[in-house]
């Protein structure tokens, strides 16, 4: 419909527009900035309306309702308040729609004093040094106090903690002390998440923000995701920090230090370092690691590689066993397995589905396995004098290295997991400003990475991966002459659910390596392969809906789940702040990133071949692939 | 157990006694609906759980709206401190209250309501119930209302489990779809998108008492006992130092001193009106009169004798805010907090001019920055008694 | 049956009686308050599957109201009115004294007989005839130390006699 704009007069600039717009939004518009400490982009009704269009949990409608009556904002700082026209008190200007002609004022003595007291009084019950912070330089309170001279303790401050900070065996970390119960958190955990694993418990002075019956995190049905993080505008969240073991590790002499990153990190972290968001530092971030001390930097794409080799041999495997041999242990559609917050997700909360999931490790812990055996063996090093580091954009990963059963070599796949934001932190604790140093490759033999493990680091890159390779393996032609470049754009984009189907016109020979799997491919051909693709965990549960229904998903042979929205590039473990046009803005650089490979194929990966060749001999899915690079998955409550 | 063991005492003859609950519901069942909501605004009839908002007005825009089902809600959930006439009128006068809702629903053009009722007043329960079930015997509620088929009407009992905070419309609401009682944004309006998102008129007992009492009478005959400003009368809950507490009647208008008099408190030396969330009148004041345009209330009246600490009521005022703050909003929920404890440190150590201008201007804050009328009117009392009493501080005699 | 099973055998119970939708959850919490005196862990998991709302969310509506308790509680849970009206009536003190002395704890705790349990409430609304206070659904007025002595008697003699029936 196209409706009249409306004229509003703010602070003296006028400006027009469409009914229903918010006085923050329409500030924003003409560059008048407003705080909040309660709104954020992700969780304003129309990014969530765009993410997230239909979102039931479970399978009922009661949901619906839920989160109609969340997706209106909270209006709980009361930060954003401005003064209109012929009305008394202040207003929220995050909660105040325009639907007639009004005449704002943004700033005002009155409008200063309130803020000026709210931040006050938030402070009044903040116990913790902003020096001893995770946050310090990136909390939205601390910048707000600058800004409004909060210098006094009027309302007093808290000289001891009011709530235990509770650390041990927590990979999201609470510190009540520094929460100011804006439930960004609660709101991102159910909307984008669907996990609900947060609410607010109590009433009053006694509200708190708490797990089902105030467990601790680890103890709660939390994914691990960290999407919480990355919403909190304080320290009230962070993730554990494993910093002063790497660095313990580094300093060891005896230790080989090697650090795999994974591909959404170089994207992001120089946001850290003040660029603009979608600003590369790959190469000299290798630099940088070196720098500070890491013996091996690797590349995660390499496994991300050798995860496509192997998920994508599974799943014609599956295909075969689904489609010829009529075998119902198969389970169709096959979901990815590389997001550690989707896995716990449908742990949790799917369990019914664990069959479908690929049993391939992620590219995180197959890197791991690879390098304290292969790598290894092959440099006639001590596999329990490497310490395996990897540089993650997410807070999951840590629990995914922590899982017990990923140790098949005899020792810890990855020992530790490091978010961007941590990786940022060692940087500076170093002296090192990455976007000024030069640059340095990967080493090998895991440095020739392809343009598919690059994309791992955005939703629907595992499958444009996977696709790129099992087309061109199945049928023996180049994947060029389907899509143009190679760029399968119908699995791109943000949709939070999306479908793509190729019809597989001829097939080709079985490639030797596959040749212990099937005998040939004419039972494919004809067919119409058909993938989905979810990401933030509140899509998997429209996928899962779908497919309980008997829906258009139902009928896909491979899904690839996300459990943060955009993908790895808006992992919970990433910079702050994340939003939609931040995480479009990485994309853009992992998509630019891929187009500039030389290789785009993880079947064409000369070190994913050689690794063939030289350790996992019998090829993808055969015996001791199974043993180092698979794993399995348990039901949780 | 029954509800008639603590009626409590009635100081005079209140205009519900007057009226049969099916004479109004008859005259809705024969007048246009449209009618029904000028009749009710015409009476210049105001809502009596503090607000003021005119009724006739919030019908009428419940009316004009597109969306259906529509709901017709009453407010039970009668919190204020120092309140307890909806206590009275549901025990004594159910019948008239359901009325109300049921022509409130003829208005809107709701054939649901809810009366929500506080869980304090869970032993009001049964007596309600049963009074439900004769209205629907009489065909006072039900299908085809009093032979007007076109009017179908029916009441849910449904109770609040502790919140204060429920009494305010929104917070209300979510507690019916099964939420923690957070107040809502007030755009937009639950006439516009209530209950379950759909349009919902939300009224007090009282007010709805007063509906079918308009209608029998006429709306000049409830324009005639208050002022030209402020028509009608108000049940008033008088409680504390006086010789008689309980439910009175009164025209807007009267003199506050009128009513310390009939209920036996010439020597009052401080009164709160409207509850913890209203003002704190002293002496010289009371020659006010209770009105919207001077001492508006929520229909209840406190006492204070000679002996009270005022600060202490003060403080007992605080902390029941701290408690019942949904605990959303920051000038609400710390406010209340840090209020609180001002008040305990300048009843023990008094108040020095650099710390009278902090809890002044942490007053303002919480009344102008706080999301809903708990938290706006949360620092009233407070002020009133600071601006009247603060010579009863230690070192201000 | 084990006690998760029961539970959930009255919550589908009460399913039937409120419905299944969110609108049902206060109604479904209100029923499990009353009848255990607290709504358990496992009466929160039963009511989250059969209504389909997460649980952190049941928890989170189980905890702001101040009628329910997560916690357990005794057979009669007794809410006296601290409220101004209530507080300042000269029978107010003697009448919390006689409750401190027959039960022996203090607010917020629980008899070791599991019998009773002591709070304070917001305004009863029996402002004019305080000090007053709740018993379960029941509300005494013109509170003395002699008649809170009675009422808790009776009380103590009522739950034995259950006690004894069973």
């Amino acid at each position: 419909m196209d409706s009249e704009l409306i004229a509003v007069s703010i602070d003296g600039k006028e400006v027009k527009v469409s009914p229903g717009t918010t006085v923050l939004e329409a500030a924003r518009a003409v560059g008048i900035h407003i705080p909040t400490l309660c709104h954020h982009d992700d969780l304003c009704s129309e990014a969530l309306y765009s993410q997230t269009s239909s979102t039931p949990h479970q399978g009922e409608h009661s949901h619906q309702h839920e989160e109609s009556a969340m997706l209106s904002t909270p209006s709980s700082c009361r930060l954003c308040l401005v003064e209109v026209e012929g009305l008394p008190k202040l207003h929220a200007s995050c909660a105040l729609p325009i639907h007639n002609a009004m005449t704002v004022r943004t700033t005002s003595t009155a409008i200063r004093h309130a803020r000026r007291d709210i931040l006050e009084l938030m402070m009044s019950e903040h116990y913790g040094d902003c020096f001893a912070c995770a946050r310090n330089g990136t909390c939205e309170l601390q910048k707000l106090c600058a800004d409004y001279g909060v210098t006094s303790e009027r309302f007093g401050r808290p000289h001891e903690p009011l709530f235990e900070k509770a650390e041990a065996g927590n990979i999201i970390v609470r510190d009540q002390n520094k929460c100011i119960l804006c439930r960004r958190c609660v709101r991102m955990c159910a909307l984008y998440q669907g996990v609900y694993a947060l609410t607010t418990e109590g009433r009053g002075d006694h509200s708190r923000i708490a797990t089902f019956m105030g467990r601790e995190m680890q103890d709660a049905a939390c994914i691990n995701c960290g999407q919480c993080i990355n919403r909190c505008p304080t320290g009230a969240l962070s993730e554990r920090d494993d910093t002063e073991a790497v660095w313990h590790a580094i300093e060891d002499p005896d230790k080989l230090v090697v650090i795999q990153t994974a591909p959404a990190p170089r994207a992001a972290i120089g946001e850290a370092f003040g660029c603009e968001p979608g600003t590369p530092l790959t190469f000299q971030m290798n630099t940088a690691l070196k720098r500070i001390g890491f013996d091996k930097v690797f590349d995660t794409n390499f496994s991300a590689d050798l995860t496509i080799m192997e998920e994508g041999s599974e799943l014609i495997s599956r295909l075969y066993k689904a489609l010829v041999l009529k075998d119902n242990s198969a389970a169709l559609p096959q979901f990815t397995s590389c997001s550690p917050g989707w896995i716990k997700f449908i742990e949790h909360f799917y369990p019914q589905y664990l069959p479908n999931l690929s049993s391939a490790k992620s590219p995180q812990q197959m890197m791991g396995a690879v390098l304290k055996t292969y790598f290894a063996e092959k440099n006639g090093w001590d596999p329990s004098k490497i310490v395996s580091v990897s540089l993650m954009p997410c807070t999951a990963k840590k629990f995914e290295a922590g899982r017990p059963e990923m140790d098949s070599s005899g020792y810890r796949d990855v020992d530790y997991a490091i978010t961007t934001r941590e990786m940022a932190r060692m940087f500076k604790q170093a002296g090192v400003d990455v976007p000024k140093l030069d640059k340095t490759d990967f080493d090998s033999p895991f440095g020739t990475p392809t343009g598919s493990g690059v994309i791992f680091g955005a939703t629907g890159g595992v499958m444009e991966a996977a696709l790129r390779t099992v087309l061109e393996i199945v049928t023996g032609e180049k994947v060029e002459s389907m899509f143009d470049h190679a760029d399968i754009k119908p699995v791109r984009g943000f949709d939070g659910v999306r479908m793509a189907e190729v019809k597989i016109e001829k097939v080709g020979p079985v490639p030797e390596i596959l040749s212990h799997l099937v005998a040939d491919f004419e039972w494919l051909k004809g067919a119409t392969l058909r993938v989905g693709l979810a990401h933030g965990t509140v899509n998997a549960i429209r996928v899962m809906k779908d497919i309980e229904e008997g829906g258009p998903l139902s009928k896909c042979h491979f899904i690839e789940f996300m459990a943060c929205p955009g993908g790895c590039l808006g992992g919970g473990g990433q910079p702050i702040p994340t939003d939609q046009d931040i995480r479009a803005a990485r994309a853009k650089a992992l998509y630019s990133e891929d187009a500039a490979y030389v290789v785009r194929k993880s079947h064409e990966n000369e070190d994913v071949l050689r690794i063939y060749r030289e350790f996992f001999k019998e090829g993808p899915c055969s015996h001791k692939s199974h043993e180092l690079l698979h794993t399995h998955y348990k039901e949780r409550v | 157990m029954d509800p008639k063991t603590v009626r409590g005492f009635v100081g005079n003859k209140l205009s519900f006694s007057e009226v049969a609950p099916k004479d109004g519901i008859r005259m809705a069942a024969e007048m246009a609906p449209e009618d029904v909501v000028a009749i009710i605004g015409a009476s210049g009839l105001r809502g009596r759980g503090g607000a003021g908002f005119p009724t006739g007005k919030k019908w009428e825009f419940a009316r004009s709206q597109e969306g259906t089902p529509k709901y017709t809600i009453c407010n039970a959930d009668e919190g204020e401190p120092g309140t307890f006439k909806d206590r009275l009128i549901l025990t004594d006068f159910p019948e008239l209250v359901f009325a109300g809702m049921a022509i409130a629903g003829r208005a809107v053009g709701a054939e649901f309501g809810i009366l929500y009722l506080r869980a304090e007043y869970g032993w009001l329960r049964d007596h309600l119930e049963a009074a439900l079930e004769r209205c629907r015997g009489a065909n006072l509620l039900g299908k085809a209302i009093l032979g007007n088929k076109e009017f179908n009407f029916d009441i849910a009992i449904r109770m609040g489990s502790g919140a204060y905070i429920c009494g305010e419309e929104t917070a209300l609401l979510e507690s019916l779809e099964g939420r923690r009682g957070d107040a809502r944004n007030r755009i937009p309006f639950p006439v516009q998108a209530g209950y379950l998102g759909k349009p919902t008129t939300v009224n007090n007992v009282e007010t709805l008492a007063w509906v079918p009492c308009v209608l029998v009478k006429g709306p000049s005959w409830f324009a005639a006992m208050g002022t030209r400003k402020a028509p009608g009368a108000w049940l008033f809950s008088v409680s504390g130092d006086c010789k008689r507490p309980g439910i009175y009647e009164y025209p807007f208008g009267t003199s506050l001193r009128q009513i310390l008099s009939d209920v036996g408190a010439e020597n009052a030396k401080a009164v709160q009106v409207g509850g913890a969330s209203g003002t704190c009148v002293p002496p010289a004041q009371f020659d006010r009169t209770l009105s919207p345009g001077d001492l508006a209330t929520g229909g209840s009246i406190i006492v204070f004798g000679p002996g009270q600490d005022m600060f202490a009521v003060a403080e007992n005022f605080q902390h029941f805010f701290a408690d019942e703050s949904c605990g959303q909003c920051i000038p609400c929920r710390v406010g209340n907090q840090r209020l609180l404890e001002a008040i305990g440190r300048m009843r023990k150590d008094g108040l020095d001019t650099d710390g009278e201008r902090n809890v002044r201007q942490l007053a303002q804050t919480m009344t102008v920055a706080s999301k809903c009328g708990l938290g706006q009117m949360s620092a009233r009392a407070f002020l009133a008694i600071l601006n009247n009493f603060s010579g009863e501080l230690p070192g201000r005699a | 049956m084990d006690a998760q099973q029961t539970l959930r055998t009255e919550v589908e119970q009460l399913v039937r009686v409120h419905g299944r939708g969110r609108t049902a959850l206060m109604p479904i919490l209100q029923d499990l308050n009353r009848a255990h005196s607290y709504i358990s862990e496992d009466a929160m998991l039963a009511v989250s599957d059969a209504l389909n709302v997460p649980r952190a969310e049941v928890y989170g509506v189980a905890t702001f109201y101040s009628y329910f308790s997560v916690k357990p509680r005794g057979t009669y849970v007794i809410r006296v009115c601290r409220t101004i009206s209530c507080a300042k009536q000269p029978d107010y003190h003697p009448a919390i004294a006689a409750l401190f002395d027959e039960l022996g704890i203090g607010f917020g705790e629980t008899t070791s007989d599991g019998i009773f349990s002591l709070e304070q409430t917001n305004c009863a609304g029996m402002c004019d005839q305080g000090p007053s206070m709740m018993v379960n659904e029941d509300v005494y007025i013109h509170l003395t130390e002699a008649s809170v002595r009675t009422i808790l008697n009776e009380c103590r003699h009522a739950a034995l006699a259950a006690k004894k029936a069973q």
